[in-house]
């Protein structure tokens, strides 16, 4: 088996990490705190080709591997998960459905833009009362004359409100039996963006819920074939998996960095914390989870990128790695200490950010019926 | 508009230096990094490039089969290196340095040089003058802001309360200064196109100079030891009893510092 990372997967690894110690890392704590959307940040992410990396030339994307995203995902997360999933679900959620199901003139007019960073897209799918299940949308769209006219609500969706945003692909029933998948760019009237949410991390990312009153918006805005659009853009989740899973390493890298500075530096009793066997068995297993998680990680990403079937093996990858990552956060939080319970502490914001790693695209729940279906067993 | 810059390959500077005990030169690595300070040269050099329809050439004398830092200076976006690499360069001094690369640039012709003003691993600062003096062109140090065109360069020359404005015919060397520009960061295509891109790799006898006129020989000096340098001495804690204004008054002035 060979999966091993490219000179030029390792490079770029180094420009990200550099790029994330210089730009992200003097200032996350402030946006933490203050919960401020960096857009100018996000614009030089831009500049450094993060958001079109995946994606193809023609619209000024890179034609990188998937493998390459992970490695940018995972060094950004290392820093600062709000910016990870900035990142993740711009490319992800918002770029990906136009890159794959967009006609010629809806890629022409907003890829460009999108790929370059200079502009961001939200993906409307979960609503207040239906998540995954997406059988139960309740937000309706319908066509009069050559407009849909949109009715319904949306929530927690990621990068729907930022000064840069400049639409939000949503689910809406077309017809009794029929989801379909529409673009509504942003200011278009009756569409309206609630306030941001009080979370309990992910601070610096942003998440909204959204109101279509009467919103009206050209028959042409439909994204992929009517009835089967949001089908076709469900094939795309496993990706995302695979990319949450890669943020989640970032996590785990940064925790057990981050601990085991500390278990050599901070003395207790006479000698260093990491002497003792109680803290140097903690980093000792942030070091397997770590190793674990990166190579399930990549692995799938290899699959993915060599053209191999890696449906359980993202969901494999993103349930561990999305698990590990929260004990991981709980144990660093832990070796720190009363310094680890401070708000400012880099692990006490890793703690707090990666619980939502084990709910968002898809739960540890959804993850295990992903994997036992895979398995042969015939679970509900 | 041909631009010339100098880049140098160093030891990563987060790894500590090993020095080799006899010749007392720091042992060079396989993989060596861009010194950080060319990263602001590189960047100059691309934006003049790019106002000036220009082409950059990175120059890089470097007897260590690194390539390393030279790829990360192409994925910036230079167009092209020569690399003079050969173990017969080992222990040159700043002069044996300036004239390999002076002869290499001279045989690329240019029209503007560009280097960091002094880099650092070894911090000798002379040799952007060295070259302007072999190539018998100006020199212009400190630069902290630069244009260039219409057959001339101006430059904002960082000095201690300020700045001067200084301006030189072409072809010249220029010597930036770290925060002159926001040196870019490669992106991922910068980084695959870099491995296209040509390398020029060239001896020392392929421009001319013999085993004895470069490396430690040609260099006409010698490292005899090497000794580690003294521990920093705890500072002097001033109590103050109503009188220690006096005693920092006393020190500052002792120092010239007031």
């Amino acid at each position: 088996m060979d999966f091993a990372q490219s000179e030029e997967h390792d490079a770029f690894r180094k420009v990200v990490g550099e790029f994330a110690d210089a730009e992200i890392a003097p200032y996350a704590e402030e946006w933490d705190r203050t919960h401020e959307f960096p857009a100018d940040t996000v614009r030089k992410m831009g500049d450094l080709g993060l958001f079109g990396l995946p994606f193809s030339e023609k619209y000024g994307g890179s034609g990188a591997d998937f493998t390459t995203l992970c490695i940018a995902i995972e060094e950004i997360a290392r820093i600062d998960q709000s910016l990870a999933i900035t990142l993740e679900a711009a490319t992800g959620l918002g770029i990906n459905p136009i890159h794959e199901f967009g006609s010629d003139a809806q890629k022409e007019r907003w890829l460009p833009d999108l790929v370059a960073g200079r502009a961001l897209a939200g993906f409307g799918l979960t609503e207040a009362e239906s998540g995954s299940d997406a059988g139960r949308t309740r937000t309706t769209a319908e066509l009069d004359g050559d407009e849909w006219v949109i009715n319904g609500s949306k929530a927690f969706i990621t990068n729907s409100g930022t000064e840069m945003t400049s639409l939000v692909t949503i689910t809406a029933r077309t017809g009794p039996e029929e989801i379909s998948t529409i673009i509504v760019p942003s200011g278009t009237p009756g569409f309206e963006v609630e306030p941001g949410y009080r979370k309990m991390g992910w601070h610096a990312s942003d998440t909204h819920g959204l109101v279509f009153s009467d919103c009206r918006v050209p028959a042409e805005n439909l994204l992929g074939d009517r009835g089967r659009g949001f089908r076709q853009f469900l094939s795309t989740l496993d990706d995302g998996r695979i990319a949450i899973a890669a943020l989640a390493v970032g996590v785990l890298r940064s925790c057990l960095e981050e601990s085991l500075g500390y278990a050599k530096e901070r003395h207790s009793f006479g000698k260093p914390i990491g002497s003792y066997q109680a803290i140097a068995f903690k980093v000792a297993d942030l070091e397997v989870m770590t190793e674990a998680a990166r190579l399930l990680v990549y692995k799938a990403a290899w699959l993915k990128d060599s053209g191999q079937p890696f449906k359980q093996a993202a969901a494999v990858a993103k349930l561990y790695a999305t698990e590990a990552a929260v004990t991981a956060t709980r144990e660093a939080t832990q070796i720190f200490g009363g310094y680890g319970f401070m708000d400012e502490s880099l692990v006490a914001r890793h703690y707090r950010d990666a619980k939502v790693l084990e709910i968002g695209e898809g739960t540890s729940e959804v993850q295990r019926l992903v994997i036992s279906r895979g398995l042969g067993l015939p679970v509900e | 508009m041909k631009i010339a810059v100098c880049v140098k390959q160093i030891p990563d500077p987060a790894t500590p230096y090993e020095l080799d005990a006899e010749s007392h030169l720091v042992v060079r690595p396989q993989d060596q990094v861009l010194d950080d300070t060319d990263r602001y040269g590189v960047e100059v050099g691309l934006q003049l490039a790019e106002a000036n329809e220009g082409t950059v050439t990175l120059f890089s004398m470097s007897p260590s089969g690194s390539l390393q830092g030279i790829r990360q200076a192409l994925a910036m976006g230079a167009d092209k290196a020569v690399l003079i690499d050969d173990q017969a360069l080992r222990g040159s001094a700043a002069l044996t340095t300036a004239r390999v690369l002076a002869a290499a640039i001279e045989r690329e012709g240019f029209d503007l040089v560009i280097a960091g003003t002094e880099s650092t691993d070894g911090y000798t600062g002379v040799v952007p003058q060295q070259i302007a003096e072999i190539l018998d062109v100006p020199a212009l140090s400190f630069a902290r802001r630069v244009e260039a065109g219409d057959g001339k360069v101006t430059i904002e020359r960082q000095t201690a309360t300020g700045y001067d404005v200084v301006e030189s015919p072409l072809p010249a060397v220029l010597a930036v200064t770290a925060g002159s520009v926001e040196p870019r960061y490669p992106t991922f295509k910068g980084i695959m196109q870099a491995k296209q891109k040509p390398i020029d790799n060239l001896t020392a006898g392929d421009l001319g100079f013999g085993d004895d006129d470069v490396g430690i020989a040609g260099s006409g000096q010698s490292i005899t030891a090497v000794a580690p340098i003294a521990g920093r001495q705890a500072g002097e804690i001033i109590e103050d009893d109503g009188e220690a204004h006096l005693r920092i008054v006393a020190l500052l002035e002792e120092t010239k510092v007031i």
